[in-house]
């Protein structure tokens, strides 16, 4: 693969970005999925491991986080990006050889930054952790390439319109570099005090509403009508999803910072926004649902759906919790508990997860022309990743109503933190489920990769049967 | 192919983004702004100085670089007794100074101008280090930043000098070691408004905070909070055992160790051997020893004395 990195661009192969994109995600999938279940062993049995500071809690959780995030989703998206984008607009990837400098440096740029954070050395803003040097690093040579080749894409491409799943890429990749760019002026500019906490969560959450969520929605516009052959129920419905995103997930920053002194307008403003993320939310389920009619046997016959509807059936209880819990009403009682932490799982292990694996399962397996290898690996990876999730959710949600009243009703501190332990336990083994499955997935795809069998020109491997 | 279909659709975009990031950025910075800093975010500013986070002068977030906050009995100038004790916040040469100095619009209407003028803070310079005091408020006043090595005459140097050590605070090196160890990935330092106010003590006010970063509020307990720890629990000893195994005095407690802060050598200058201290402790684990083994105190220079110093500093 390396090679191509300094080809010729017209010698390269069409998809190999992807690929080599597809690859790297599920490698941070793993490394990311083992870290957490490392981490949640620490919080159910803190004396595993100690006495050495990179095998610390305060350590190693902002690397688990990073590496999910910055590995798994988002190389993930890359891949979907570098794959669908062309596919749509009817064309090759605008520049291959840029897409493989971007994989190249995503990896490299990732790894340096997650060895600094296990180091310790942060910013000590959450979900902005890494020092300003490497947020300079990742909007230059990580968000900004990937922008322009989408970009660059979606402008030569050789078809009239532009489908929905592209008007989110392009906005997204757009945004992101806004939201990052924005995001991190605090250390840029050595923004301090509440102004630094503020925008510290505005970057957490337009990076998730401006970025991961818009774009799993788009990947779900793709992989549903291609693998089932059904059009895609409503344009009308995605442009609501669309314009609802734009205006209303970019605003409720503030619901983040409840229990903080800031403006009380602010606070009410984001609670208001936070309701209306619904619109978005039941706009986009409503219209993957609808686009299903006539094809829900593909739901239990279909691994690239069955993966794609669980996501979207998970942003049911999702954006439920999401616009409820930040309420003032509410969040009081479940902030800061582990009933977030569950929340968080759910937005990014539950809905954004399946719906990026399938991309990952229907992108590879088209782009070398190979179908999966195995089936049964395929189904052991649905279920372990499900089950294992399930009990992950439950576990700490349960945990969470427990701390929420532990909190209001002025329990020691202590009597919480023995009555959680069980479902500590249990996180972990759900946690654990999930690497498992992981390993699994990196082993099918390899082997898909090496010895799967070839789909003819012409023909998608969802029409081909499975040997194994 | 252009996007000449797409042109309205590009502006509305532009417009509902740009109307988005008034709403959220443009507008609360002008509430924000107009904090006035109290005196608990003057002593939050000056304790950690420029940043306890990544920050090129302290690049590998060792504690380096950073002031210490002292508890003068006698003007170290003259000698003489003071009238009060008084706290001075030592910037010793090289150190970066306080966001206020050289920051515009850091303090707030009022304290920003009296620390200007009447507390001198723009002589501070990093090459020379200064000594800063907190004016108390008096009258109408409010409380501000004063340079007491431009009022006063007081060096950095002759301070450290004059007092002994356990009057000595190392807080802002204490602070970075609460970032880098990931203290706040479990503990917060925000108690809410609705109903931590029994437990945990007051919730912060607007005025707190300004000049201090990064703030480590925290988003998710997994331990209680600690924004006034120092005034439920003082005990030295006790911050000790805890951080070097908190099942010593807290045989339920999730919390990590945190014994490798103790660095190599003990406040007697003597080696600790870890494996041995492991060992003793396991055998008290399983009953065989009736005790568990001392806990080293932690040297004069150690990280686990400077995050000690930190956490007792949170009243
Ligand atoms: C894995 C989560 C975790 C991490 C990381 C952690 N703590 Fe704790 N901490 C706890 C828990 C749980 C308790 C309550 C039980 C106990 O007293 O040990 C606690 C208790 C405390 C207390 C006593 C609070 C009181 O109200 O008496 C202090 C002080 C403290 N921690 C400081 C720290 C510092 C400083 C760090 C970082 C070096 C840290 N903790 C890291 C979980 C954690
Ligand atoms: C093996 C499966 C996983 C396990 C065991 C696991 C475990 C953990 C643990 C222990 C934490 C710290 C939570 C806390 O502070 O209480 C955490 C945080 C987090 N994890 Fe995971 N995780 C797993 C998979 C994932 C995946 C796949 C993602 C995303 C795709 C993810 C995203 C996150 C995020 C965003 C946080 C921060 C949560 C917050 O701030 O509240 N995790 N995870």
């Amino acid at each position: 693969m390396l090679k191509y990195l300094f080809a010729k661009n017209e010698d390269i192969p069409a998809g190999s970005a992807a690929i080599f994109f597809g690859f790297s995600s599920i490698v941070w999938f793993v490394i990311g999925t083992g870290l957490g279940s490392f981490n949640a062993a620490k919080l159910a049995f803190p004396d595993f491991v100690t006495g050495n500071e990179f095998f610390a809690f305060g350590h190693m959780r902002q690397v688990h986080v990073h590496a999910v995030i910055f590995g798994w989703i988002s190389m993930a998206f890359a891949m979907a990006m570098m794959y669908i984008t062309p596919a749509l607009g009817n064309t090759r990837l605008w520049s291959e050889k840029l897409g493989m400098w971007n994989c190249f440096l995503w990896n490299v740029g990732l790894s340096l930054g997650l060895t600094l954070l296990w180091a310790g050395i942060t910013s000590g803003r959450e979900y902005s952790d890494f020092p300003w040097p490497i947020d300079l690093y990742i909007a230059c040579f990580i968000a900004i390439p990937l922008a322009t080749n989408v970009w660059m894409t979606v402008l030569t491409r050789r078809t009239q319109g532009i489908y929905t799943t592209n008007w989110f890429f392009t906005a997204a990749t757009f945004m992101v570099i806004i939201v990052f760019v924005v995001g991190n002026t605090p250390e840029f500019f050595h923004l301090t005090g509440l102004t630094e906490a503020y925008m510290t969560w505005w970057f957490a959450h337009n990076v998730l509403g401006l970025w991961i969520t818009p774009v799993a929605a788009a990947i779900a516009y793709y992989t549903i009508p291609k693998v089932t052959g059904n059009p895609l129920y409503s344009h009308r419905i995605g442009h609501l999803h669309f314009w609802s995103v734009v205006v209303f997930y970019s605003t409720p920053a503030a619901h983040h910072l409840m229990s903080a002194p800031l403006p009380e307008w602010l606070k009410s403003f984001a609670s208001v926004e936070g309701v209306l993320i619904l619109v978005p939310a039941i706009a986009f389920v409503s219209n993957i649902m609808l686009t299903m009619q006539g094809k829900w046997n593909m739901f239990v016959e279909n691994l690239e759906v069955r993966f794609t509807v669980t996501g979207c059936l998970l942003a049911i209880p999702l954006n439920m919790q999401g616009g409820f819990q930040q309420t003032r009403a509410i969040n009081w009682y479940v902030h800061g508990t582990g009933w977030i932490v569950a929340h968080a799982h759910l937005a990014l292990l539950g809905f954004s997860t399946f719906l990026e694996g399938a991309a990952v399962y229907l992108g590879l397996q088209t782009l070398m022309k190979r179908k999966l290898y195995s089936l049964t690996l395929g189904n052991m990876h649905f279920w372990l990743l499900l089950i294992g999730f399930s009990i992950y959710w439950i576990s700490m949600t349960i945990a969470g109503l427990i701390q929420g009243a532990g909190k209001i009703y002025e329990v020691p501190y202590i009597d919480v933190v023995i009555a959680e332990h069980p479902y500590m336990i249990a996180r972990w083994i759900g946690g654990t489920m999930v690497f498992i499955s992981n390993v699994l997935w990196l082993y099918n795809m390899w082997m898909t990769a090496r010895e799967g069998t070839v789909v003819p020109v012409g023909r998608m491997p969802h029409e081909m049967a499975y040997e194994r | 192919m252009a996007f000449r279909e797409y042109k309205v659709g590009a502006r509305m975009f532009g417009f509902s983004l740009g109307t988005s990031m008034c709403i959220t950025i443009l507008f609360p910075s002008f509430d924000m702004r107009s904090a006035v800093s109290t005196e608990v975010a003057l002593d939050k500013q000056l304790v950690a100085g420029w940043d306890a986070g990544w920050n090129l002068s302290d690049p590998l977030m060792t504690g380096a670089n950073k002031p210490v906050k002292v508890l003068l009995k006698n003007d170290p100038k003259t000698g003489q007794p003071l009238e009060q004790p008084t706290s001075a916040y030592v910037y010793p040469p090289g150190a970066w100074m306080p966001n206020a100095v050289g920051h515009p619009n850091n303090l707030g209407a009022g304290v920003e101008g009296l620390s200007v003028n009447q507390g001198r803070i723009g002589e501070a310079k990093k090459e020379g280090g200064a000594v800063f005091v907190i004016k108390a408020a008096q009258g109408g006043q409010p409380a501000y930043i004063e340079n007491a090595t431009a009022t006063k005459g007081w060096i950095p140097g002759d301070v450290l000098k004059s007092v002994p050590d356990e009057d000595v605070a190392h807080i802002g090196a204490g602070k970075t070691m609460f970032v880098r160890e990931g203290c706040w990935w479990c503990h917060t330092l925000l108690p809410e408004q609705t109903q931590d106010w029994q437990v945990f003590g007051a919730p912060p006010m607007l005025g707190d905070f300004n000049g201090e970063s990064p703030t480590a509020f925290g988003s998710d307990r997994k331990g209680p909070d600690l924004l006034h720890v120092g005034s439920r629990n003082a005990s030295k000893e006790w911050m000790m055992l805890h951080f070097f195994n908190p099942r010593l005095v807290q045989p339920h407690s999730i919390m990590p160790r945190f014994d490798y802060l103790w660095g190599s050598v003990d406040a007697n200058g003597q080696k600790i051997d870890y494996d041995k201290w492991r060992a003793e402790y396991t055998d008290y684990r399983e009953g065989k020893n009736p005790t568990p083994p001392d806990v080293p105190v932690p040297a004069k220079n150690s990280e686990a004395r400077a995050l000690i110093d930190f956490i007792l500093s949170l009243k």
